[in-house]
């Protein structure tokens, strides 16, 4: 058989699957850039995963539940912002809680759910773009969710260096007291970062329930909402790294199935660890980088509301 | 969450008994691993519990997403607490539970679905969905143009090991040709996985996927890739109308209906109980309009065979290394076929 023919297809399927990875590490990226750690990636991704399965189904609309995750995810991560940035909480609490929380909601609202489909995003080939040889099959052949995730990274890349907003955003997460001092209001750039992280957490989740399948579970983020928090450190907290990131990961889940697929006889079990092994690796990596680490200096470090 | 919802489904149970208790009716209880939702293995179990609820003087109620461990144990045993009269577990998990609930409560009647552990009032049940999957293969083998057949497995264990077998050879018998390729998720319930798995196994060239999960992921890689499909549990059908050609389903309700009328009469006994294709536990999904007259005709023949007493694991069958396993003539075991993990010729994979 013929490598590219194999070749081709993996790739095709490490961006699909890195997308969802993608969007909710975008999203973490934001929320820290501004100082405020969020662990709760997880919840946030499964409830607007919920919220887009339920407002697609009713409504008929898949662009709509799109944007009702977004909005679901935003709501989700505005918890972490009441108990970070009003009440002065200890982010990695709350962030673990809604982890836990947002499983828990989504569980128990999603249950009578399961099993049911609704309508999705289905794969649009971009005319002439997916016809350039190589390229054209890996990256335009997918969904529109996929191209709008194309779209996210440079915007971002842009915001945070050419825009006043941005720059005051990063000064909220690099130096508090001295962004105070400027007269920036500090909490309403961090709850920026906070809604706008969770409006795409939620949409990483709604990949999942709108294009990558069209179906809803108990569970269905299944831990990526970790990895996404692993690869902000992996990424640098730059947005372009994210996405060499996300589809490294996205490759190696493609990677280990179409392992099996092609007749290895290497035991499942060592192919499925996969994944995990490269989030430890990845970390260990970028720790050992240092030197380089772009690590918002106030990130998780609580601010006073100025009254 | 799970536990609070277990709570609450306990205590509802509980105004429920009282109220029921006064009737003096049946009360039935069934403990399932996972929602119901619309489809899959606990949708299949619910169907027989709805048959038991038709019954006259019959109550029953579940509990579902009990996780397998010291959760099912409380919930199995609240149910015994509570007079219920029959307990069903569905999962394998729930065995040694089920197990020490059962020495406590001598008077109830538990059944355990899956497993193999028995008491003096503890029965283990399962179906020979094995014989259905060797019909599903017998619709795969005929309809497969590239001889490439790919089976998005669950977990290495000797049920499903059992499955892809029956599965292979029956594709085997009407295609000699025919090569099953076995990709692995872990997974009993996991969407993107094992659609991710069916999508890698059509990049190798298979064009009929079948499937041991309870999603209907791989059904709709099949469907987005334009090829035939052979769904699991239930009838899958509703999720890819193009694909699904037909599927290995569940139909608990005669045993279900069965064990409560024989506890109601007190002529029950524990038992070990496989029952197959002849007692209507297991059976195919109805055909879909892609599958030609003279192959449903073929599968047809075959089911009768199965049914008047033909063994599907009939020797010679040679494992992937060519070594005879089951010598010509013979037919495995019960006991051989609840320990099979090992794949028979034609299977690209490991078991590992």
């Amino acid at each position: 058989m013929e490598i590219i023919t194999i070749i081709i297809p993996l790739l095709a399927a490490a961006v699909q699957s890195g997308t969802p990875i993608l969007y909710a590490t975008l999203g973490e990226i934001i929320t820290e850039k501004s100082g405020v750690l969020n662990l709760g990636v997880e919840g946030a991704m499964i409830i607007g995963a919920l919220a887009g399965f339920i407002v697609s189904r009713y409504t008929g609309s898949p662009v709509l539940g799109f944007f009702a995750a977004g909005i679901a995810g935003s709501f989700a991560t505005s918890i972490h912002g009441v108990v970070c940035l009003w009440f002065q909480g200890n982010q990695v609490v709350s962030g673990l809680a809604l982890t836990i929380l947002g499983a828990g909601l989504a569980n128990y609202l999603g249950t009578s759910y399961v099993g049911l489909s609704a309508p999705g995003f289905s794969p649009v080939a971009v005319p002439l773009l997916s016809s350039i040889p190589v390229l054209g099959p890996i990256f335009f052949n997918h969904d529109i969710l996929v191209y709008i995730s194309y779209c996210i990274p440079p915007v971002m890349c842009l915001f945070f260096t050419s825009t006043r907003f941005g720059l005051g955003l990063r000064a909220a997460g690099e130096y508090p007291a001295a962004a105070t001092a400027a007269g920036l209001n500090v909490l309403a750039y961090r709850w920026f970062g906070i809604l706008v992280g969770g409006f795409l957490m939620g949409l990483g989740g709604a990949y999942l329930s709108l294009a990558y399948t069209h179906l809803w579970t108990t569970n269905l983020t299944g831990g990526r909402g970790w990895i996404a928090v692993a690869l902000v450190i992996f990424a640098f907290w730059r947005p372009g790294r994210a996405v060499l990131g996300a589809y490294l990961f996205g490759s190696v889940m493609a990677l280990q199935l179409r392992l099996q697929a092609l007749g290895t006889q290497l035991p499942s079990s060592i192919l499925l660890m996969l994944p995990y092994v490269l989030t430890v690796f990845v970390l260990v990596m970028s720790s050992w980088r240092k030197k380089t680490n772009e690590e918002p200096a106030a990130l998780g470090v609580n601010v006073e509301p100025a009254d | 969450m799970r536990l609070l919802k277990a709570l609450i489904v306990a205590m509802l149970s509980l105004g429920f008994c009282t109220v029921s208790f006064a009737a003096k009716e049946m009360k039935v209880g069934f403990v399932y691993v996972s929602p119901i939702g619309d489809a899959g293995y606990s949708y299949a179990h619910d169907v027989g519990r709805q048959a038991v609820e038709a019954m006259d003087g019959v109550t029953t109620s579940y509990v579902e997403s009990v996780p397998e461990g010291p959760d099912s144990e409380r919930v199995i045993l609240n149910m015994a607490r509570k007079g219920y009269d029959v307990i069903f577990a569905t999962s394998f998990g729930y065995m040694d539970p089920m197990l020490k609930v059962a020495k406590q409560f001598p008077k109830v009647a538990f059944l355990h679905c899956s497993g193999f552990k028995m008491a003096d009032n503890m029965s283990n049940y399962f179906g020979r969905i094995y014989q259905a999957r060797y019909l599903s293969g017998i619709v795969a083998g005929s309809m497969t143009k590239s001889n490439v057949l790919g089976y998005a497995a669950a977990f290495p264990i000797p049920e499903v090991i059992r499955g892809i077998n029956a599965f292979t050879l029956g594709a085997q018998s009407v295609n000699p040709d025919v090569t099953v390729r076995v990709v692995w998720t872990k997974t009993w319930y996991d969407p993107a996985t094992e659609k991710e798995a069916a999508k890698s196994l059509l990049d190798v060239g298979a064009d009929v996927i079948a499937q041991h999960q309870d999603s209907p992921g791989p059904q709709e890689a099949a469907q987005e890739k334009g090829v035939y499909s052979i769904g699991y549990n239930s009838d899958m059908s509703a999720f890819a109308p193009k694909s699904h050609m037909t599927a290995p389903v569940w139909n608990w309700g005669p045993y279900y209906t069965k064990v409560v009328e024989q506890v109601r009469n007190g002529t029950w006994k524990a038992e070990s109980a496989w029952p197959g294709l002849k007692e209507g536990i297991v059976d195919l999904a109805p055909f879909g309009a892609m599958v030609p007259q003279n192959v449903q005709d073929k599968v047809n023949k075959e089911k009768a065979d199965i049914i008047g007493g033909k063994k599907i694991f009939t020797g010679p069958i040679k494992d992937q290394k060519g070594v005879v396993k089951i010598a010509g003539g013979v037919a495995a075991t019960d006991k051989e076929l609840l320990g099979m993990t090992w794949f028979v010729k034609g299977v690209v994979g490991t078991t590992e």
